[in-house]
């Protein structure tokens, strides 16, 4: 994790503006604000609102020299922002955002998409990319999408038989059948 | 103890008769993998990785590609067993930490092992002597193929293999090189390298891993990101950083060689007299005695022959080691009088250096 102020990239960071007119103060001396600053450190989001001559002296203007991380090291007291993440929870296993920052790992292969929104910045940081360009595991591939395709024919089954379609359940019914037949056969080889 | 016969044979890292090398000791290659159908460890019911662990020993032991494995449960294994696996990279200090439905599958050779819930359901690792990315990769791939086979692995289109921890998803793989890197440490010019490739999202850690010291100036250098690049990239583009550094430390000695010729001379007779003559030695000190015997084999003060014995004795100069071979537990102070007794038994065989045809 300490590695990851390296890839910390200037580029990132942002001025906002607020959408609504809404009067807010500077966080070092308490005058309006007209700096909003956005910076994504280490996977948080971290807030700063500056007024000019605050954000002047703390050379706020140039981007490339600024470091909120710095500032926030420096003791300006910005809120630590989580937007919309705390109330994540995976569907697979319970885990929440929560739990994530407090054990540092996920709870199962699930939380990479019920998390998405809190996984998705930390992977764009500590990666040379977001998606996947190496191995493909074919053989789990193949036997997940039967098992998907067995689940789908069995709901199809269901309804068929609910909705008194004898002709389309019996059709299904074989096509059930092929389906676990040929995946037995290539399980053998 | 269950583990004395498999360590009575002959393992990649102490008795291969494969290539030995200067500056790379070892490569080491491991895949992190995940069953699809059940909660990470760290988040895993004692019943889940019960389930986890039966079904991966299983499955692993069918494998041909490893051949005669031995598989284990961490909760039967002794502190020093662990111990001993550790100090041979067979497993993590985590495994050994968290013995809960733990467990290992380590080939004859101990060139091939697996770790079943460690942080992940599966870590398989490859150990080769050298610097050897292609051929670990090679073997290891094939190895990870034939588990997939029986084993539904969790992964998505976008992310690639899902892990528990996120820094490694997509490949899953981390590959390291294990340098020793004496020229660099003695210049001083250690820690601008280090400075320098962590740029590149590569990381040098110590001789065990996260945490652990410089002894023995031994560094392992190993990729940082797994997403979003090809495993053969992220290996050439690692492979090219170790050249670099390997350049750089041969750079280094031929400096200190025209430079401070009689300090380094010195410095390894001193070395091979406290290895042949001592009567306590710690870990550290041997580590580092030995490290610059090490060096003098490199520039042919010693003979290249006594490379493979030197490189097994960093590995049993350890304190699990020393321990296992008086075959009891031991007080440190104690094991300290053990070990300067092994060395000056082993230095009893290994020849003086001998400086005279090394040019000045």
């Amino acid at each position: 994790m300490e590695l990851m102020k390296h890839f910390f990239a200037p580029n990132l960071l942002k001025q906002t503006v607020p959408l609504m007119a809404e009067s807010i103060n500077c966080d070092i001396c308490s005058k309006l604000a007209t700096v909003h600053l956005t910076q994504i450190v280490n996977g948080k989001i971290h807030k700063i609102d500056l007024c000019e001559t605050c954000a002047k002296e703390k050379g706020v203007t140039d981007p490339n020299g600024f470091s909120l991380a710095d500032l926030l090291a420096s003791g300006v007291d910005s809120q630590e922002v989580d937007p919309s993440t705390s109330d994540l929870v995976c569907r697979g296993c319970g885990f929440t955002a929560e739990d994530y920052k407090k054990l540092g790992r996920l709870g199962c292969p699930s939380c990479y998409e019920d998390l998405a929104p809190m996984i998705a910045p930390m992977l764009a940081h500590m990666h040379k990319g977001t998606n996947h360009m190496g191995k493909v595991p074919e053989n789990s591939l193949a036997r997940l999408e039967v098992e998907s395709e067995v689940a789908e024919i069995k709901a199809q089954l269901q309804q068929a038989i609910e909705d008194e379609r004898y002709e389309d359940a019996a059709r299904l019914r074989d096509e059930l059948l092929k389906v676990n037949q040929e995946s037995e056969e290539s399980h053998v080889h | 103890m269950s583990i004395r016969s498999l360590l009575k044979g002959r393992g990649e890292l102490t008795h291969s008769s494969s290539t030995k090398c200067p500056i790379v000791m070892s490569t080491r290659i491991r895949l992190a993998r995940n069953l699809a159908q059940f909660p990470f460890p760290g988040w895993a019911k004692k019943t889940q990785k019960e389930e986890v662990l039966g079904r991966c020993l299983e499955v692993a032991a069918r494998i041909p590609k490893i051949k005669d494995p031995t598989g284990l449960r961490i909760d039967e294994l002794s502190e020093l067993e662990r111990q001993i696996l550790f100090e041979r990279h067979l497993i993590s200090r985590e495994l050994s930490n968290e013995p809960e439905g733990a467990g290992v599958i380590i080939s004859k050779d101990q060139a091939c092992s697996i770790m079943i819930n460690e942080e992940d359901h599966l870590r398989i690792q490859v150990i080769k002597n050298g610097l050897n990315f292609k051929r670990s990769w090679n073997f290891i791939t094939q190895i990870d193929s034939l588990l997939e086979e029986s084993l539904d692995y969790a992964y998505s289109k976008e992310l690639g293999y899902l892990t528990a921890c996120p820094t490694n998803v997509g490949t899953g793989l981390r590959a390291s090189a294990m340098l020793h890197l004496p020229g660099l440490v003695i210049s001083g010019q250690m820690e601008k390298v280090v400075r320098a490739v962590n740029q590149l999202g590569i990381a040098v850690r110590g001789i065990f891993g996260e945490g652990s010291d410089a002894s023995g100036s031994f560094f392992q250098i190993s990729n940082q990101q797994t997403l979003g690049e090809s495993e053969t990239d992220i290996l050439k583009r690692l492979n090219s950083v170790m050249t670099t550094i390997i350049e750089r430390e041969e750079d280094a000695r031929e400096k200190i060689l025209e430079e401070d010729v009689d300090k380094v001379f010195d410095e390894i007779g001193r070395a091979y007299g406290v290895l042949k003559n001592g009567h306590l030695l710690s870990s550290s000190e041997a580590m580092n005695r030995l490290s610059l015997i090490r060096l003098a084999i490199d520039i042919g003060a010693i003979e290249e022959q006594n490379r493979m014995l030197v490189d097994r004795l960093f590995i049993e100069c350890q304190p699990g080691h020393v321990q296992f071979t008086a075959n009891k537990e031991i007080e440190p102070n104690q094991r300290d009088v053990l070990r300067a007794l092994y060395m000056r038994d082993a230095f009893a065989k290994l020849p003086e250096p001998s400086f005279e045809h090394i040019t000045r």
